[in-house]
């Protein structure tokens, strides 16, 4: 626990001159999911780690990259504050960084935003090995490219993320699960309904013949929308379980692909395993086909798990962006040493 | 190092003295886009052309070689591929409200004026999205959802007029970001030509992106990475209850102070206002709100959510006003009454803009609890230089706009007053906050860029516009000050006309 920037950014400078290729490492949580397996030499982020500032009346977190999300969950918890995403702590392993860099979200995503807008500022090592600081400490702040915001799901691809500043807000005053058997058809056709309402619903999910609304927010607000939608009031509701993946219709054997597509989509709702981020993110087994439909629904696909993961697993791009790609490499990572082929085999 | 950059102060002789871009054949060009717009949408007279001299800025003029209003995408299209060909410089225009000069045009290129592009395209009720052509306007899209009983957040106080590809430029915000966010955390997807004229989709429909997040990268980029053609945003319910309270306070510092207890309490305001006492006596004689003249500082906080939400945040809002200090409290009761509260705050501009012949918007964003010391140095300041300064301020996140009274036909008032702003800006970033919070770099701030960062910095956002558009067509000189190729491209105006 410390600063070891100075060392990291000297052992990207070495990996520039000398073109050896850089596998960023966290806490290891994702290393399995989401992008490509890869080889390269290890750069470990985890000792770079602690929270550098928080002040709970500013709403705003500073930490090194390190940092355990379980920790900085600890910390804004004793604040009565939270990260807004739900970030999933991954049984203590994710870190702050890493979930930057995957754009990890929870359930709550949908209505609370993900990680990726929570960021008002970063600091970063290119692939030079030049330290560089975009963004800061204040809710907004629109001088020159919003490049810390870029890191988001770029799989540690343009840069290391060594440092992060977050808009963290208030916890709920209280929140109340409700459940109600449906068909996973009629389970989306609830979800989009009621998200359209003004009422404080924070997460709507169905696995198993079951959908699940959470409200969140001010007691008496709760209440009456509770008694307004009826539904089975759950004790303990499965939204821990869904952002840590530890569902079991998660964990089974096969190729997880995860969709992110308009809540209107008519993409896999009765095969998918859940449904998440009201009828946003879907979640399906063994259906490789489901990545170039998913395209044509304005939405994408990954493998999120499993498969074979020498080939591509993030979803395909056009031509145009893929130059646009390319070319955003260049400019952050000239010899290609960060992450090489994490993401797109050819990036 | 500053000198390095573009100082938006030299006149236009000595900025350009190594220019060395290849000469534009104006007729061929002038041709060409009269080919591509029929009718009356290419102008090349002067008068023609002088409505789209300035953005709302008006201190920095210049008028283009040619204007061009497209009425379709396809028109858009040619007309960026038309410009790559000859190497013009594109300055892409929506409805020019911004203020920081960032729509300013290219002596010696085409001004885009997408104004024409207003349609709706599709809203999706149940799926919450509104899809337009980047010349709606801001207020249209939340009045269009409104049969849904849905609406569009980020609200600039523009926004009866200002675009949404005018947004997604400056990544505008508006008195609901602490909650609602900016544009960028409204954003879906966005259609972009690149700079030579290709169409590209960024971010999707679902929630996630695939791949980098350009979307993130484009909004807020000026005009400098690409020209937006289309915009998908995020639209809410319609929250059934807003109530606003407002409080005096004896001191900024008690007002400031007041803000951090609502927050460490756990509310996340809709708005949360601050205004000082030159901005309140201002607003007060030109909206009758009834605003306390005898206060040093006032707070407008406004709470939304369902009935028993707003009911249950008005008493615990009220009960920290009075433990801050306030010295009056009043709730607004009625719509009307709601209305008239905050119509003292958002005529603050032209209220303030009564008290002398013109003022100048700043925009820093600094750590809120800064407040105090920041604003009592940029009254002394003022005082130094004879000036006097209104602030009305984003006090939920920290987003201060000072507004300098100066006379713009006294060339001396004008120098102050650029003087003081300039100070203004240095002392947000000195605080720890930034440059600009909202409205933007343009070419008003420019050489602030080099305070706010460093060399690496600057030239890694450099070698990014160079990704993006290599031949640097897309608003140069705005934004994001360029290094090594200050030399061999032309650089900007100087403004020959102070507004």
């Amino acid at each position: 626990m410390g600063d070891i920037s100075t060392q990291l950014a000297h052992t990207v400078a070495e990996a520039y001159r000398a073109r050896t290729p850089l596998k960023i490492r966290g806490g290891g949580s994702k290393a399995d999911v989401l992008g490509r397996d890869v080889e390269g030499t290890p750069l470990d982020i985890a000792e770079h780690s602690g929270v550098i500032d928080y002040n709970p009346a500013e709403l705003v977190l500073t930490a090194r990259a390190g940092t355990p999300i379980a920790e900085i969950n600890k910390l804004l918890g004793e604040q009565g504050q939270q990260l807004p995403p739900e970030t999933p702590a991954l049984a203590g392993k994710a870190t702050l960084g890493g979930s930057l860099a995957c754009n990890h979200s929870g359930p709550a995503r949908p209505w609370q935003g993900s990680l990726r807008d929570m960021v008002l500022g970063t600091r970063l090592i290119n692939g030079r090995g030049e330290q560089l600081r975009f963004g800061g400490q204040v809710m907004k702040n629109v001088a020159g490219y919003d490049v810390s915001r870029m890191q988001a799901g770029a799989l540690g691809t343009l840069a290391v993320i060594t440092e992060l500043s977050l808009k963290v807000l208030p916890r709920p005053e209280t929140t109340k699960t409700l459940a109600y058997s449906l068909s996973a058809h009629d389970a989306l056709d609830v979800m989009r309904q009621r998200a359209t309402e003004p009422r404080p619903l924070n997460a709507a999910c169905w696995f198993e013949g079951t959908l699940y609304l959470r409200l969140s927010g001010a007691k008496a607000a709760v209440e009456s929308t509770a008694q307004l939608w009826g539904g089975d009031s759950v004790e303990q509701p499965p939204w821990q379980a869904i952002a840590d993946g530890e569902l079991p219709c998660l964990n089974q054997a096969g190729s997880l692909y995860r969709l992110s597509v308009p809540t209107g989509s008519a993409l896999a709702p009765s095969d998918s395993v859940l449904i998440d981020w009201g009828g946003a993110q879907r979640w399906v087994y063994d259906q490789p086909e489901i990545v170039a439909a998913a395209v044509s629904e304005r939405g994408h696909a990954w493998l999120y798990r499993g498969g074979d993961r020498k080939n591509e697993t993030a979803p395909p791009l056009t031509r145009t962006q893929r130059q646009l790609h390319t070319a955003l490499k260049n400019a952050m990572d000239p010899e290609g040493i960060l992450n090489p082929g994490r993401l797109y085999s050819w990036l | 190092m500053a000198a390095r950059y573009y100082d938006p102060t030299l006149p236009m002789s000595e900025a350009d003295s190594d220019a060395a871009l290849p000469a534009i054949d104006a007729d061929a060009l002038i041709t060409e886009l009269r080919n591509i717009i029929p009718g009356d949408g290419v102008v090349v007279e002067r008068e023609g052309l002088t409505p789209f001299e300035c953005d709302g800025l008006m201190l920095y003029k210049a008028l283009p070689l040619v204007a061009v209003m497209p009425r379709s995408k396809a028109e858009v299209q040619a007309v960026v591929k038309c410009c790559a060909r000859h190497r013009v410089p594109v300055v892409a225009r929506g409805s020019g409200t911004g203020i920081c000069g960032g729509a300013m045009p290219h002596p010696e290129g085409v001004l885009l004026d997408l104004a024409k592009l207003d349609s709706i395209v599709a809203i999706d009720p149940l799926a919450r999205t509104a899809t337009l052509q980047p010349g709606v306007t801001n207020l249209r899209i939340s009045q269009t959802a409104a049969k849904h009983g849905l609406y569009y957040a980020p609200d600039p106080s523009s926004q009866i007029a200002c675009s949404i590809g005018g947004n997604v430029a400056e990544n505008a915000g508006g008195v609901h970001c602490l909650k609602y966010g900016l544009t960028v955390n409204n954003l879906l997807s966005l259609e972009m030509l690149t700079a030579d004229g290709e169409l590209v989709r960024l971010g999707s429909d679902g929630l996630d992106n695939p791949g980098y997040d350009m979307m993130a990268l484009i909004t807020g980029s000026e005009g400098l990475l690409g020209v937006v053609t289309e915009v998908t945003v995020r639209l809410l319910p319609t929250p059934p209850c807003a109530r606003v309270l407002l409080a005096g306070f004896p001191s900024v510092r008690a007002a400031g102070d007041a803000v951090g207890d609502i927050i460490a309490d756990g509310i996340v305001p809709a708005g949360l206002e601050m205004m000082d006492k030159l901005a309140i006596t201002a607003a007060e004689d030109f909206a009758q709100a009834g605003y306390p003249r005898d206060a040093e500082a006032l707070l407008l906080c406004e709470v939304d959510g369902t009935e028993e939400e707003v009911a249950s945040h008005t008493e615990r809002v009220s009960a920290l006003l009075n433990k801050a200090g306030a010295t009056s409290v009043r709730v607004s009761d009625s719509e009307a009454e709601r209305a008239l509260l905050w119509k003292g705050r958002k005529s603050a501009f032209p209220a303030v803009g009564r008290l002398a012949p013109d003022y100048y918007c700043m925009d820093g964003t600094i750590p809120r609890s800064r407040i105090s010391e920041v604003l009592e140095e940029i009254n002394d300041r003022a005082t130094a230089y004879g000036l006097s300064v209104a602030n009305v301020f984003h006090a939920g996140d920290g987003n201060l706009h000072p507004l300098i009274l100066y006379n713009a036909g006294d060339p001396d008032s004008v120098a102050k007053a650029e003087k003081l702003g300039s100070d203004i800006l240095s002392l947000s970033v000195r605080v720890g906050g930034a440059i600009t919070g909202e409205h933007g770099v343009g070419i008003e701030k420019l050489a602030h860029m080099a305070e706010q960062f460093g060399e690496a910095e600057l030239r890694q956002m450099e070698e990014i516009k160079a990704a993006f558009d290599p031949a640097l067509i897309l608003n140069p000189g705005k934004g994001v000050p360029i290094l090594k190729r200050c030399q061999e491209y032309r650089a900007l105006p100087g403004k020959h006309n102070h507004g």
